[in-house]
């Protein structure tokens, strides 16, 4: 990749966009670039930027997955419960692969019976909600070992072990979409679901496999919430999903598929992050904040598609 | 022929010329239309009939010419503007509702109101029925039309027409779907038109049927006007030879490749409705030419033989190993390549690389533990660029922005990847520029000579007998006949493919 490819790419118009949103909050608030705003904004981004590493595959192969906020307050629920049960690590394992199975649930539904993502994943919303609600009968589940709840609190050479882990994610992700056969086939069947498997691609168990990646994401970020508040509520991550779809298309990934990358999402959800915390310091109300964010999602999608509609044009 | 006056003919079309973007579609074209008359349009396929009905109707807007409409010229802009004209067309796929009903389709967007809000029922299913009995149907009105069997459908279509008012209505190629005696319903309800002074334009590929409806018959081949002539003077076989008769440069590569030993053996194939009872032998170096009209089964079978639709039943041998899952991962296995014939749905990915495209098919063959090896995977693809000569500045190209030939190429490329012993092309050199048709007769040669069996179907009569050593024809789902490629011509195989005996 040359200097002008990087330039064209969208990734780097969106990059643009943050920095000139950190530098106009940096002039504007004195908090905003002290190492302790920019770790805990970092911190409240992890969660929903490690869900949107699974969204952003996801929405390439053209899908979507609504149940991302359900499965991870599921996933809190339970992983309070088996880690109290049956103790940490084997606790965190068996929740992972709950949020696993939940996303391999969506997937397998979505195949076999050939059914529009939004349903299916709109029904497993509030499939995991409610069980979330039976299992707790609507408290928080508390008693949690000290052991847990200083992971999501700890730090590993000054960074918070949250944002450690998602940079792993990201770079795992980023290799996975980018190097593996498999992301090959992610961006192909986005990009053509039907010239795809006529060359001979399993698509069915592509999509699968990205709904299972989301789902055991959206359980990572489930546990890690579990401990962060130390505790395991049927109503975390509720309205999350759409966060992670916002930062995914802000990211500049394509809702009909086959155009994005997790680089994008990783800015998408720094934009959000940023700009939320960037409002409350500059004592703009909640409610306003919600007006911004929504306003801010419109304009980088049509900043995205006039960019490339420019560029376009000087090709050709 | 007599000279016309204005007022014989309700419908004139002089010197109509057409062009598309490298394709002279329609080449000063004379059409006309008396009333009361049936005249039927035949060709082969892209002759342009298409195109030339589609500007009566609206849809395409005429270069130059003159269309004359009961003695008054007109420029016919829209859809709309033809049907206030008293033009009505019938298309191959139905404008129909289905979940509507029989009334409501008939009146679509224009159903008598009442408060001027509420659509008055009452009146719809009244009038609807007015015009249902007209043409014979014995159906309510009420009925839904997802109810209705496809030649219920066409006469709904035809009701429709009538409730517009229509002088002259087209129908293209109305009996596809039909059975035998609801063709003969159709016929009945045609003649029924004509002594009500209803001009119809009447499109088939059946020579049969066009000489036993129509009046008077235009022949177009090409874009060019060949003839018109009375049904009565004329017989199958003129009909056959005015469509066919072409003059053939010197355009085909064709070399001879060594017929090897049988690759591909299908025995019996059949799916309901679409073929029955196909059986052939594929060598290997031999190139298998499939001609025969649209619609005549040949994209299904080989559709049904790569596993895309499976067959109901029959058996296919590949290499003397039977298939035995009718899926296409088991026959890609097997190394049997498909080219489809769209490739912009179905062939390529418009939006990856050329690099991406040619790989897709190879990735399980280059990766280290799921990971690709990118140096490969640009090898590859930079050699069947050269191997090809797909134009493209680099590797790293979106294939939506190469041209139809190159874009061809690469869809053939992806096969030739694996390695394939058996290739079938679909209808390969639809819609590219001569240039690059001759480019692919070229890779045909070169790629039978590397043993591979190539199954080629395509609409063109010359280049099927040009290019293949030997031609199977097939007519509405069966073969019926074979040729070698020094036996076979334009008119045997047309008739044989176009003919019901």
């Amino acid at each position: 990749m040359d200097f002008k490819d990087i330039l064209k790419s969208t990734e780097f118009g969106i990059f643009v966009a943050f920095l000139a949103l950190c530098a106009i909050l940096s002039f504007a608030t004195p908090n905003f670039l002290s190492i302790y705003n920019i770790s805990t904004v970092m911190k409240q981004v992890s969660f929903i930027a490690i869900m949107s590493v699974g969204m952003t595959m996801v929405i390439l192969t053209a899908g979507i997955d609504l149940s991302v906020g359900a499965v991870l307050g599921l996933v809190n629920v339970l992983a309070a419960l088996f880690i109290n049960k049956f103790g940490l690590a084997p606790g965190i394992g068996a929740a992972l692969l709950c949020g696993a199975f939940l996303g391999f649930a969506n997937g397998i539904t979505i195949v076999k019976w050939d059914l529009p993502p939004f349903i299916v994943t709109l029904g497993m919303m509030y499939i995991a909600r409610g069980l979330a609600m039976v299992i707790t009968k609507g408290w928080p589940i508390t008693g949690l070992p000290a052991s847990f709840c200083c992971l999501a609190e700890g730090r590993l050479i000054g960074i918070p072990i949250p944002v450690i882990i998602m940079i792993i994610i990201y770079i795992l992700g980023y290799l996975f979409l980018s190097r593996t056969i498999w992301g090959r086939y992610i961006y192909a069947s986005g990009g053509n679901e039907k010239a795809t498997w006529l060359s001979g691609v399993n698509v069915n168990k592509i999509k699968i496999l990205v709904y299972t990646i989301t789902g055991f994401l959206s359980g990572l970020a489930g546990i890690m919430l579990a401990s962060r508040l130390s505790q395991g509520s049927p109503i975390t991550g509720t309205g999350y999903e759409l966060s992670v779809i916002g930062a995914v298309v802000i990211g500049g990934t394509d809702l009909m598929g086959g155009k994005g990358s997790v680089l994008g999402s990783l800015i998408g959800a720094l934009i959000m992050g940023v700009l939320d915390n960037g409002l409350v310091l500059l004592g703009v109300s909640a409610f306003w904040q919600q007006v911004i964010l929504g306003v801010v999602i419109i304009v980088a999608v049509a900043g995205g598609s006039m960019r490339r509609k420019l560029f376009m044009k000087g090709e050709k | 022929m007599k000279k016309k006056t204005a007022d014989k003919y309700i419908l004139e079309m002089e010197n109509v010329s057409k062009t598309f973007p490298g394709v002279q579609a329609l080449n000063k074209i004379n059409f006309n239309l008396k009333k009361g008359e049936v005249h039927s349009l035949v060709g082969e396929n892209g002759a342009g009939k298409s195109t030339l009905l589609k500007i009566l109707a609206g849809a395409y807007k005429k270069d130059t010419g003159v269309i004359t409409l009961e003695g008054k010229e007109v420029t016919i802009t829209d859809p709309k503007q033809a049907l206030d004209l008293g033009i009505s067309v019938i298309y191959q796929e139905f404008n129909l509702i289905p979940n509507l009903s029989i009334a409501e389709n008939i009146f679509m967007g224009r159903a008598p109101r009442k408060n001027s809000a509420f659509i008055d029922f009452t009146k719809l299913y009244k009038e609807s029925e007015l015009f249902l009995k007209k043409i014979g149907m014995k159906k309510n009105a009420k009925t839904l039309v997802s109810e209705l069997s496809v030649a219920e459908q066409q006469m709904v279509e035809i009701a429709k027409s009538l409730s517009f008012s229509a002088k002259i209505i087209v129908m293209d190629e109305p009996t596809s779907a039909l059975t035998e005696s609801e063709k003969e319903t159709l016929f009945k309800i045609i003649r029924e038109l004509k002594e009500k002074e209803v001009s119809i334009i009447f499109i088939s590929h059946i020579i049969e049927e066009v000489l036993e409806i129509s009046d008077r018959i235009t022949v177009l081949r090409d874009g060019n006007y060949v003839d018109t002539v009375n049904s009565k003077d004329t017989n199958p076989r003129k009909i056959v030879q005015m469509m066919v008769g072409r003059e053939l440069k010197d355009f085909y590569p064709k070399e001879e490749a060594k017929r090897g030993k049988v690759v591909l053996e299908v025995k019996n194939l059949t799916k309901k409705s679409k073929y029955e009872n196909i059986s052939f032998q594929l060598h290997e170096g031999e190139v298998l030419g499939f001609a025969g009209l649209v619609g005549a089964g040949r994209a299904e079978v080989m559709r049904g033989i790569f596993g895309i639709e499976a067959p109901d039943s029959g058996e296919i041998h590949i290499k003397g190993n039977k298939v035995k899952v009718h899926s296409l991962f088991e026959t890609i296995k097997m190394k049997m390549g498909f080219v489809p014939e769209d490739r912009r749905a179905e062939g390529l990915i418009l939006s990856r690389s050329v690099k991406d495209n040619i790989n897709i098919t190879k990735l399980p063959h280059i990766n280290f533990h799921g990971f690709v090896k990118q140096k490969d995977e640009e090898r590859i693809a930079n050699e069947y660029c050269k191997s090809l000569r797909i134009r493209t500045p680099d590797t790293k190209q979106i294939v939506q922005n190469l041209s139809g030939g190159n874009q061809q190429k690469i869809a053939i490329a992806k096969w030739l990847a694996i390695g394939p012993r058996i290739l079938i092309l679909d209808d390969p050199t639809r819609g590219i520029d001569v240039g690059a048709k001759k480019e692919i007769y070229s890779l045909i040669n070169n790629l039978a000579k590397e043993k591979i069996g190539i199954i080629l179907i395509s609409s063109e009569l010359p280049e099927i007998i040009n290019i293949s050593d030997r031609i199977l024809v097939m007519r509405e789902g069966r073969i019926t006949g074979e040729f070698l490629r020094k036996d076979a011509n334009q008119e045997k195989i047309m008739r044989l493919a176009a003919l019901r005996n």
